[in-house]
């Protein structure tokens, strides 16, 4: 059988998912033996236009993780669209926008402010923005445009396979390509993990009735090892995220974040996870209510953490 | 200029907002046609999602009706109802929609005369605010709506 080709790819993104594709250890030796890496910028060094010469459809497989943000991660998106049989979104921001979808908060104008203008160790009394076309005496630079709006690999080109995870679990990562190595290939569409239930089904804590009158942020408190984090008050995405993960956070007293995405048949993961926090919020008294909720601080930004931009709403409207 | 007539979701739950709506209508009250009503076996049916998902498609405002607290069918369904739509009104000021666009009221099988109210009432508040701002995204910009075969 002759090898697969396999291409890496990353957009806007922190360059974890590429570490974590590392992460399957000795098994990258197998990965050698069955597939070829024909295009991978983290690694190796290749340009953009050795991609574009080769035919349409010649990588086997394309493994996209990052963002949407900017023309660049767009252009390239297309063209490995155009290039590979097989497209898939690697790691929760090429699948839900991840931590760079927070930016879908805030619009490209109020990013520039903050970024080249506010932040403390910024000297650019000019006022000097960053400009996607400029004249210099040895000609016109370019460099990409930043959009207003992140967006996810789906909402930008077709995408046959989705890998949940920031950065996607090694277990994750190798079901993954052991599918592709064997070429036992799920239904178009399908979010590659080893559960469709959620976190709390890996979970080893003990979990009884849900009451909680007040909710701490992880440094608050110290949390029993033993016992739900979600009964003690942490906000633990567990029960509206997919498990697949085998629940590390909270075998390490650290709440899950939801980074694995909404579990089967659920679109919008906040809004998911809010059904199932306000449930366990133990008090009937309008003002007390009021009260416990005004503890969670930052909610749109935790409830979307990692799916901002795959949400309903998509982004924050900016008045 | 054509006065701007919102659309109005209302969630009734079967077993006392949906019978009060009805006996509004037995009862010959009127109220405003902007509101579209949607059965639901109980308050606490509605999740939230289906809230967020009425307004991305573009409803201007979403009133959410229920027994009156100790009066569920379901004992503690709207109990749990009161709490999800306090958050969430809270998180949809975080995402630039007004939070008064979602409402949360009790209206038992008797009070047909306050469903009218709570209509006719929440109808002006929704046209003093305006259309739905996602509305003019969602039409202008089809791709910005979710593929919803995924």
């Amino acid at each position: 059988m002759a090898k697969l080709k396999l291409a890496l790819y990353w957009a806007a993104s922190c360059g974890g998912c590429d570490i974590a594709t590392l992460a399957i250890g000795e098994k990258i030796l197998k990965l050698a033996e069955a597939a070829d890496i024909v295009f991978w910028p983290v690694a190796m060094d290749f340009k953009y236009s050795d991609v574009e010469k080769i035919p349409d459809k010649s990588i086997d497989a394309c493994l996209f993780n990052g963002a949407i943000q900017n023309s660049e991660g767009e252009h390239i998106a297309q063209l490995l669209r155009a290039k590979s049989k097989i497209l898939i979104a690697y790691g929760s921001c090429s699948y839900e926008g991840c931590i760079p979808g927070l930016a879908n908060f805030f619009n490209r104008q109020m990013i520039f402010d903050r970024v080249y203008i506010e932040t403390q160790s910024t000297d650019n009394p000019e006022k000097v923005y960053p400009q996607s076309k400029v004249l210099v005496p040895e000609g016109e630079l370019e460099i990409p445009d930043f959009y207003d709006t992140v967006k996810t690999l789906a909402q930008t080109v077709d995408v046959d396979y989705f890998v949940p995870g920031c950065p996607p679990e090694e277990k994750t990562t190798w079901l993954a390509l052991e599918t592709l190595i064997e070429g036992k290939l799920p239904p178009k569409g399908a979010v590659i993990s080893h559960s469709v239930k959620a976190v709390c089904d890996e979970c080893p804590r003990i979990k009884k009735e849900k009451k909680v009158k007040k909710f701490y942020r992880p440094y608050e408190i110290i949390p029993d090892p033993e016992i739900c984090l979600l009964e003690q008050g942490l906000l633990c995405y567990g029960p509206a995220t997919r498990g697949g993960c085998g629940a590390p956070c909270p075998q390490a007293n650290m709440p899950c974040t939801g980074c694995y995405g909404p579990v089967e048949g659920v679109v919008d993961q906040g809004a998911h996870f809010l059904t199932a926090l306000a449930s366990v919020i133990d008090s009937d008294d309008p003002t007390e209510i009021q009260r416990i909720i005004n503890d969670i601080v930052d909610p749109a930004g935790t409830f979307y953490r990692y799916s901002l931009p795959d949400s309903l709403l998509r982004r924050a409207r900016i008045k | 200029m054509v006065e701007f007539e919102p659309k109005i979701l209302a969630f009734c739950c079967n077993w006392c907002s949906y019978r009060g709506a009805d006996l509004a209508g037995i009862s010959r009250i009127k109220y405003p046609p902007n509101v579209r009503i949607i059965r639901v076996m109980c308050s606490g049916r509605v999740e939230p999602e289906f809230v967020v998902k009425a307004l991305s498609s573009g409803a201007d405002g979403v009133l959410v009706l229920g027994c009156h607290i100790g009066d569920c069918h379901y004992i503690y369904g709207n109990h749990r109802t009161a709490k999800r739509m306090a958050i969430l009104q809270r998180l949809l000021g975080y995402l630039g929609i007004e939070p008064s666009r979602l409402r949360l009221e009790w209206v038992s099988a008797a009070e047909g005369s306050r469903f009218s109210k709570i209509v006719t009432e929440f109808t002006s508040e929704i046209k003093r605010l305006g259309p739905n701002p996602l509305k003019n995204i969602t039409l202008q910009n089809p791709t910005i709506l979710r593929d919803e075969k995924r």
